[in-house]
């Protein structure tokens, strides 16, 4: 394969520094020492990082978040199980319309999920509460814990099953002692991925949340909505940092590509 | 692909009610809460309001009549959709030739590189977002400076509460898309083909246009759809750049619901927002598979 030339290293240079400036600047001015948002700073203070711990209205959504990913992740997963083998494994009527189903929520505009949710619980008297939060955080993330489940139980290799068949093992013996144990490391890459779209899901989260049951992502966006101050910077730097901790994992564990396109490293 | 019977040994020969019990549970879920309340969104939008009486759940076209005479809706549904286009664009135009010298990369600088552009995709959009108008901020934003700097414009261009902003930022956010859309496109490609163009004397220039973009194509078209139908219902980006008088379709939605209150007129713009991107993503996916329906298998 021929290499870059130096036009096209200069071209990747300015695109990698697009993508990366935002970034890089939320966490440079989240070290300011100043009251006011100053770039570039002259020098490095962990002042509003401190800060945030007096503001516990972030810190109990930070938790809230990380429990409501957790939770519904793993429901999510626990319903796509089932769902995948169905897929799988088996031809049957309507098995292109499930598939299609399944992955739904991310061609349906989350805003639109956002007010669909919001007029359907405020209707049936769940409006704003946590149960309404964790029921609608399980349809926006089944699309990506369904894939992932799907590529190990299509993945696996078949012959195995078929030798456990042959010395005799039951049906419930089988999925529960070779199918289940095969596809578990997929299971955990799908919640993996699910969790990470939870916790970073604002749109549709700002329709069903209330007062007192807001996710991080919500409570920074209303937070920024009235003024941007080096305060939301030092918690948008916390969650970006957080969140590049757990994708390099995930990378060095499962394979962003992998992860991303549904296509293994190790197959090329 | 094996029939059914065989490749399992699960379901053996019979017509199995096996698949249909195993994803009962996931569309049950799907009829109840997904479903219903889209259809009663749907519903919604009919109804009746007033500041003093709230939801009359009466059958009226009051709010379609309300959009599609009001010009104030016209505006900004206009809007919605050129920013929409502009996003589209910008990321095919910028985020293929990226995809393609990211595939000719030597690991392990592609797999950093990979790392670094893809990621931001699972960095909040709040985050991001917070960045771009931490850059653009008033006439003396890092961008501005940047560009005086390079002599592209000689005074500072407004970014914050713009159109223009909005672009900016939104293109950040969704190149992710359009670069694994590419991206994915070439892992089809076969290095041969190159290979034998080279050996025949192509230049590289016709080896792009001739061999590399015809086979890109539909990959590119495939990211200029997720990107298009994000871009049209985005919410959080046009919401903190655009500020509150710079409206597009869903942040308008989102004041309905939660300032004005009136959930019948913005369940309206909600659904039109919803169809409007059906038609458009289904007319274009047969387009697109029409055309190159066999390169996409």
């Amino acid at each position: 394969m021929s290499r870059n030339g130096w036009l096209a290293l200069t071209y990747h240079a300015l695109f990698v520094t697009f993508m990366v400036a935002p970034i890089v600047v939320v966490c440079i001015v989240a070290f300011t020492p100043e009251g006011y948002l100053s770039f570039p700073t002259e020098r490095l203070s962990l002042r509003w990082f401190r800060a945030i711990g007096d503001y516990p209205e972030f810190i109990t959504a930070f938790w809230r978040s990380v429990w409501l990913g957790a939770l519904s992740s793993a429901i999510a997963v626990g319903f796509s199980v089932p769902a995948a083998l169905a897929i799988a494994r088996y031809q049957f009527a309507g098995r292109e319309a499930l598939t299609a189903l399944l992955m739904s929520p991310l061609m349906i505009p989350h805003v639109v999920l956002g007010i669909a949710f919001l007029r359907f619980f405020t209707q049936i008297g769940l409006g704003g509460t946590l149960i309404a939060l964790v029921l609608s955080h399980i349809v926006i993330v089944l699309p990506f814990a369904v894939r992932l489940t799907l590529a190990s139980a299509t993945g696996f290799d078949r012959s195995i099953e078929q030798a456990a068949i042959s010395l005799g093992a039951s049906e419930t013996t089988l999925v529960r002692r070779i199918t289940l144990p095969l596809i578990v490391p997929g299971l955990a890459s799908g919640w993996a991925l699910a969790f990470i779209n939870s916790f970073d899901e604002v749109t549709m989260t700002v329709f069903v949340s209330a007062p007192g049951t807001e996710t991080l992502p919500v409570r920074m966006f209303l937070y920024i909505q009235d003024n941007i101050d080096p305060l939301v910077t030092s918690v948008s730097a916390s969650v970006i940092a957080i969140t590049t901790v757990a994708l390099v994992l995930l990378d060095r564990i499962y394979g962003l590509e992998r992860l991303l396109v549904g296509r293994g490293r190790e197959e090329r | 692909m094996t029939p059914a019977g065989v490749k399992t040994g699960l379901d053996s020969s019979r017509p199995s009610l096996a698949p249909y019990l195993l994803s009962l549970p996931v569309f049950l879920l799907f009829v109840s809460i997904v479903l219903i309340p889209i259809v009663m969104t749907v519903l919604l939008s009919f109804h009746d309001w007033g500041q003093y009486k709230g939801i009359e759940p009466v059958f009226i076209l009051k709010n379609w009549r309300e959009i599609w005479s009001d010009s104030y809706f016209h505006e900004m549904f206009a809007r919605t959709f050129r920013i929409a286009i502009a996003v589209t664009v910008l990321t095919a135009l910028f985020g293929a030739p990226e995809a393609y010298i990211l595939n000719r990369m030597r690991s392990p600088w592609r797999g950093i590189f990979l790392l670094i552009i893809l990621g931001p995709l699972l960095i909040s959009v709040v985050a991001r977002t917070l960045g771009w108008a931490l850059l653009f901020g008033g006439n003396s934003g890092v961008v501005n400076k940047a560009l005086m700097n390079l002599g592209l414009i000689s005074s500072p261009t407004p970014f914050m509460f713009t159109e223009t902003g909005v672009i900016v930022a939104l293109t950040h956010v969704l190149m992710p898309y359009m670069v694994l859309a590419v991206w994915a496109s070439l892992q089809r490609l076969d290095p041969q083909i190159e290979n034998a163009a080279v050996s025949l004397g192509a230049s590289q220039f016709t080896i792009l246009r001739r061999i590399v973009l015809p086979q890109v194509i539909p990959g590119i078209l495939s990211g200029a759809i997720i990107v298009f139908a994000l871009a049209a219902s985005a919410f959080a980006t046009p919401a903190i750049i655009g500020g509150r008088r710079l409206k597009v379709a869903s942040t308008l939605a989102y004041d309905e619901f939660l300032n004005t209150l009136n959930w019948p007129l913005g369940a309206a713009v909600a659904t039109l927002l919803l169809l409007a991107l059906i038609f458009i993503i289904v007319i274009s996916n047969r387009l697109v598979e029409r055309r190159y329906g066999e390169m996409m298998q």
